[in-house]
């Protein structure tokens, strides 16, 4: 009887195998990589929902070009080995056309020479630099991102300043990688706007308050306070710097502000606050001619029906990430270098961080000024800022 | 803007530092009392404190409770979270050493964190202060209601928790236990007992600590481990097991980050508070207000 059973089992097995793999034949294979769990899960998480809900929603309407897509996701935990075995993986083994992902700038870059050295185009979702450019200023071949660089947040709250006649500033940032990115960005950049800073303090990223940092700034006088961190912390500076009777100071926060909930968060001490955003953080403040407002707000509506909590920035670059590479597929079908070359010359793509115009010396595709709107908080919400 | 004066500066940052301080004196003040019982540094003292505050926006907040209903049942179910860490984690373990037992603490640290995480998910909380958001005014310098409270609650805590050790016959039992357990269970005292205790006691005040600090500065699942570390470094440098070392330790490390980050530089703030730790435990190993003799007879 086992041997019968043995026998029946392996050629019902080898049916099934028949019978599918043309059924998969029939799809073009996505990979992504993203943190959904583990220290960066705040970044990993909105990122699968978001790649998952795309998914089914191309699919749903006829997938592309007749053939379905099917999305392989991978969980790196935030771990840059495990991301490099799950990126191995893909490629290798799952033979993906395209990889997204990673989260993290720095598991980015831990894979960045496996997908130069495997020929295979990847589409990271985190924000360095350093992702698509190499020590020498080139554009790596084979990788892309599609998250604004803290530089073009920094340009564009240079820009409003320089708008506004101010000149004296302190910064405050949080010691993560994050706030330290943001804080070197802005020393490097303020010269160049004729920019002089006169504070430049930091906190620790859990800690429980920063009157002593914001009195020394206060005693400086400055025209304006840049603060640049993720986390409470952000809100945290505001309802210190409220309570301390600073409110005259004009305050720039970071793109890392872009969530109602600071606002909510911050009882009030948000008011006037002004802050670079990606179009998809605050799709309802844009003006009806603004050339994302569509995308932004239909992906705001489904995001939110689906999961029932409000979009984050970070599902934003899954977004924006899945989007490129089901266009490419679109174009040219599942040829990995000729996905590279499509993705390379695409121009004018409209996503829900910018319009992304890429080239053989861009492999971001953005300016600062299609990257982001300056938003001000007004009673409570976000406005255009003048 | 009106002239801001080095004097209200230095208020400033004296305020702020003893605010900060007196949290960290709180946690240190846990640490102690189940430290004197045991001789178990619990690690998962700073998870009481995440959990106060969450549980206290839980109930205040979303339930609707009055502040003083939600101020106490917050307590109580906290203190439930020690009975089980004592319960569960401690005294299971057979042939407990201390070393076993501290590790156990870490281990239950991260389940609560991790379960925490669960309930109210990643994101910050915020409880409304006590008595408003209107800053007091003095010499420049301005002070948030909440400074109060937190300082107040230092004292009452500290006031019951010497009037509970030196005046009730329980209070006494676990200082017995304390200063050695096997004679106090020769003469009568449930160690076990007396273990429970501590880690109610522990628990109520992180509770308490983490009620008062969330208005200033909001709480999420994984702010526990930097307050604990925190407060560990009050108690070593206060001197392990002594009250009033835990209270000094406390005050002192908030009130040289706070000056610190002022006067010298903010991203040097927390090693500032170490070298000051160094320095204490170079001249005086065993703290500010420790006892050598003390020190010498515990196993850790």
């Amino acid at each position: 009887m086992p041997k019968k059973f043995v026998l029946i089992a392996t050629v019902f097995l080898l049916c099934m195998g028949v019978v599918i793999a043309p059924a998969l034949a029939d799809s073009y294979k996505v990979g992504a990589v993203f943190s959904v769990t583990g220290r960066a899960s705040f970044l990993g998480d909105p990122e699968k929902k978001t790649a998952v809900m795309l998914a089914d929603e191309i699919n749903k309407a006829g997938g592309i070009n007749g053939k379905k897509l099917e999305l392989i996701v991978y969980d790196d935990e935030g771990d840059a080995t495990k991301t490099n075995l799950a990126v191995k993986k893909l490629i290798s083994q799952d033979k993906v056309c395209v990889v997204i992902g990673p989260s993290l700038s720095g598991n980015s870059l831990a894979v960045v020479p496996l997908a130069e050295q495997l020929k295979t185009p990847l589409i990271s979702a985190a924000a360095s630099y350093k992702i698509v450019t190499d020590d020498a200023g080139k554009q790596r071949y084979w990788v892309f991102k599609v998250p604004q660089s803290d530089s073009m947040a920094v340009e564009a709250i240079y820009n409003h300043m320089k708008k506004k006649g101010i000149k004296k500033i302190a910064i405050i940032s949080g010691t993560t990688g994050f706030g330290k990115s943001g804080q070197s960005e802005l020393v490097r950049l303020a010269p160049q706007y004729g920019i002089e800073i006169i504070a430049n303090e930091s906190y620790g990223p859990k800690d429980t308050d920063m009157t002593a940092q914001l009195t020394k700034i206060k005693g400086t006088s400055p025209e304006a306070i840049v603060n640049w961190s993720i986390g409470p912390t952000q809100v945290t500076v505001l309802r210190n710097y409220r309570d301390l009777g600073m409110t005259s100071i004009p305050f720039y926060q970071s793109h890392g502000f872009g969530s109602k909930k600071n606002i909510e968060l911050a009882a009030g001490a948000a008011e006037g606050v002004y802050t670079p955003l990606g179009a998809c953080a605050t799709p309802e403040a844009l003006p009806a001619d603004h050339p994302q407002k569509k995308v932004a707000m239909g992906y705001n509506q489904s995001y939110t029906a689906m999961y029932n909590e409000p979009v984050s920035t970070f599902g934003g670059h899954a977004w924006d990430s899945l989007s490129l590479a089901v266009d490419a597929l679109k174009a040219v079908g599942c040829d990995r270098a000729k996905i590279r070359d499509y993705l390379e010359n695409k121009k004018g793509f409209v996503g829900q961080h910018g319009v992304f115009n890429f080239s053989p010396n861009d492999h971001n595709g953005l300016v600062w000024q299609d990257a982001f709107n300056m938003i001000v908080v007004k009673n409570g919400d976000w406005a255009m800022a003048d | 803007m009106q002239e801001f004066t080095l004097t209200s500066q230095l208020v400033q940052y004296l305020i702020t530092g003893l605010t900060i301080g007196s949290i960290y004196a709180m946690v240190a003040i846990g640490f102690n009392i189940i430290y004197n019982v045991t001789e178990i540094i619990n690690l998962a003292q700073g998870e009481f404190v995440m959990l106060g505050g969450l549980i206290m926006v839980f109930l205040h907040v979303a339930a609707g409770l009055p502040l003083f209903l939600a101020f106490f049942m917050t307590v109580i179910l906290v203190v439930l979270v020690g009975m089980l860490l004592d319960r569960l984690a401690i005294r299971p373990i057979r042939q407990p050493s201390v070393l076993t037992l501290i590790i156990a603490t870490i281990a239950a640290s991260i389940i609560i964190k991790g379960i925490a995480m669960f309930i109210w998910g990643k994101d910050p909380f915020d409880l409304p202060a006590f008595s408003g958001r209107e800053p007091i005014q003095l010499m420049g310098a301005v002070i948030q209601p909440q400074y109060f409270w937190v300082g107040g609650f230092l004292i009452v805590v500290v006031v019951l928790l010497t009037l509970f050790f030196e005046k009730t016959i329980i209070g006494k039992a676990m200082s017995a236990c304390a200063d050695n357990p096997d004679a106090a269970s020769l003469v009568g005292i449930n160690v076990k007992h007396m273990i429970l205790l501590s880690f109610c006691l522990s628990a109520a005040i992180g509770a308490v600590a983490g009620i008062t600090v969330t208005p200033i500065a909001l709480m999420e699942y994984d702010r526990g481990a930097m307050l604990a570390v925190k407060g560990f470094g009050a108690v070593v440098l206060g001197g392990l097991g002594s009250f009033p070392g835990a209270i000094l330790g406390g005050l002192i490390m908030g009130t040289i980050e706070s000056f610190g980050a002022g006067l010298v530089h903010s991203g040097y703030k927390d090693a500032f508070a170490l070298i000051v730790l160094l320095a204490v435990l170079f001249f005086k190993p065993s703290g500010l207000l420790g006892s050598i003799e003390i020190s010498k007879i515990k196993k850790f």
